[in-house]
């Protein structure tokens, strides 16, 4: 079958700064889920959004469900089919309730009133977070932020997760939790993360962001906490 | 104030705000800068005369290459000026009744344009554009602390003057977040169109960023009380009105009156 995503020499620099990224090569298998570390800056986030064209690269080849992607109008299918959890739950819900920030993406991809509620209920349930449903997302906790932001990118039914640090700053017992709920899913997953615990327990493979490029990860991994 | 200011020599770490070097417009007295630019512009409100408007603009022009700014700093403002005024300028002379001078469609059934509105329009786009280059001229290097600190001494309410500073020092923040926002929606397949779903999710996203900065507005001032805020902002520098701000004063005065003597033995 062929690869989800698949990533050649990608450059990437924020304007006037150094390249951040500098010639990247990523695969991403269906069922995978790698995990991706590297030290705070980099670059592991941006990595994530040129994925979906948030961003738009200096150099290097995207391809996303076996098209090549370069510019907005073929990014927004990308967008369609692969969901981005960001690291701040805050800057991803923006909807006054839980309902309608779960109900905005299916929305987007032009399902019906009727179905997106279908669907966000399914999804609020298969999450155990049904309780949820009415509450004024600014006013949730920053666990159950967290599980709404899951939820509400579930609900688009993508084919591949990408999770920028979604242990951040959970309890244990969310975390656990957190974990257990990706660990059912079928969904590829391309997991940044700086949990170690958190990385051995969900990805089935791992690899090291280091000046830019993404090489094997380094052995016994003792440089993270 | 509660907090004097502490007069002298520049706090060792703080940087020297008004370096010598660079536009001798920056040694002066924000205060004199200020007064200055309202001076001006309340002279070339009156002006009608386009020999007295030109001067007028021709000054600012002058201002604008001692000042030695970058160039994008003085454009970009005046572009987004003259864009909002193009349309208005356009239709003036179509709309302002007097003396025929130029005919759209057979005997002007589409509109007429009188010299008068012509003159009208003319006015007002010298006017504006000496008033706008002068502020860019005089304020246009002023930091936000320095110019709520001098907006106080010249006795402002220290409300407005505080409103003033905040609005400038978070309008970016603010813009920050609000392009946050507009990243997650996008990353989730929002596509901007003419709908209700689109209107409703722009609003949403509208109402969340006046929720978060009003909140954002408690914990900056909870973090100012913690570090012993009590409504006023101590700033590490003193004005000082000096031989050179009396100068320039006395030089603004004598100029402005000549724009105004200008006006009135040409009209």
């Amino acid at each position: 079958m062929a690869e989800l995503f698949r990533v050649r020499d990608l450059w990437f620099a924020y304007p006037g700064r150094a390249p951040v990224l500098r010639g990247v090569d990523l695969d991403l298998a269906p069922g995978q889920r790698l995990a991706v570390t590297g030290a705070n800056g980099a670059g592991k986030s941006t990595l994530l959004w040129l994925l979906l064209g948030l961003l738009r690269p200096n150099a290097g080849q995207i391809e996303a469900f076996g098209a090549p992607r370069r510019v907005e109008a073929e990014f927004i299918e990308v967008r369609h089919r692969a969901g981005l959890v960001f690291q701040d739950p805050d800057n991803q819900l923006f909807c006054p309730t839980v309902l309608e920030d779960c109900a905005f993406g299916p929305l987007c991809l032009g399902r019906s009133r009727a179905q997106a509620l279908a669907v966000v209920d399914r999804t609020l349930e298969q999450l155990g977070l049904l309780h949820l449903r009415e509450r004024i997302t600014y006013q949730l906790s920053g666990g159950e932020k967290r599980l709404v932001s899951l939820a509400a990118v579930l609900c688009m039914e993508p084919e591949v997760l990408l999770l920028d640090e979604p242990s951040n700053g959970l309890d244990e017992t969310t975390g656990e939790r957190l974990l257990c709920l990706l660990k059912a899913l079928p969904q590829a997953m391309l997991l940044v993360s700086h949990d170690r615990a958190f990385r051995e327990h969900l990805a089935t493979t791992g690899c090291h962001l280091h000046d830019g490029r993404l090489i094997a990860p380094p052995p016994q991994e003792t440089q993270h906490p | 104030m509660g907090h004097r200011t502490q007069a002298g020599a520049p706090l060792p770490g703080v940087p020297d705000r008004h370096p010598a070097v660079g536009s001798p417009l920056r040694r002066l007295d924000p205060r004199t800068r200020l007064l200055a630019v309202c001076a001006f512009a309340a002279v070339v409100i009156v002006l009608e005369q386009p020999a007295a408007l030109g001067a007028a603009l021709a000054l600012a022009l002058l201002l604008i290459l001692v000042a030695r700014q970058p160039l994008r700093r003085i454009l970009r403002p005046l572009a987004a000026m003259d864009g909002l005024m193009l349309i208005m300028l356009l239709t003036l002379p179509f709309t302002t009744p007097g003396t025929p001078l130029l005919q759209l469609g057979t005997e002007g059934a589409w509109g007429t344009a009188s010299v008068e509105g012509l003159w009208l329009a003319v006015d007002i786009a010298l006017t504006a554009n000496a008033i706008l280059l002068m502020l860019l001229a005089l304020l246009g290097d002023l930091d936000p602390v320095h110019l709520g600190h001098a907006l106080h001494r010249l006795h402002l309410p220290m409300a407005l003057v505080q409103l003033l500073q905040f609005t400038l020092r978070y309008i970016n923040l603010i813009h920050d977040e609000f392009s946050r926002l507009r990243v997650a929606m996008r990353a989730r397949g929002f596509v901007a169109g003419t709908n209700r779903h689109s209107i409703r999710s722009l609003g949403y996203a509208l109402g969340t960023l006046l929720v978060r900065s009003l909140d954002r507005s408690e914990r900056v001032l909870c973090a100012m009380q913690c570090r012993g805020f009590t409504g006023h902002f101590p700033v590490v520098e003193s004005l000082r009105f000096g031989s050179t701000d009396a100068l320039v004063a006395t030089l603004g005065v004598l100029v402005f009156s000549g724009l105004l003597w200008l006006e009135w033995h040409l009209g």
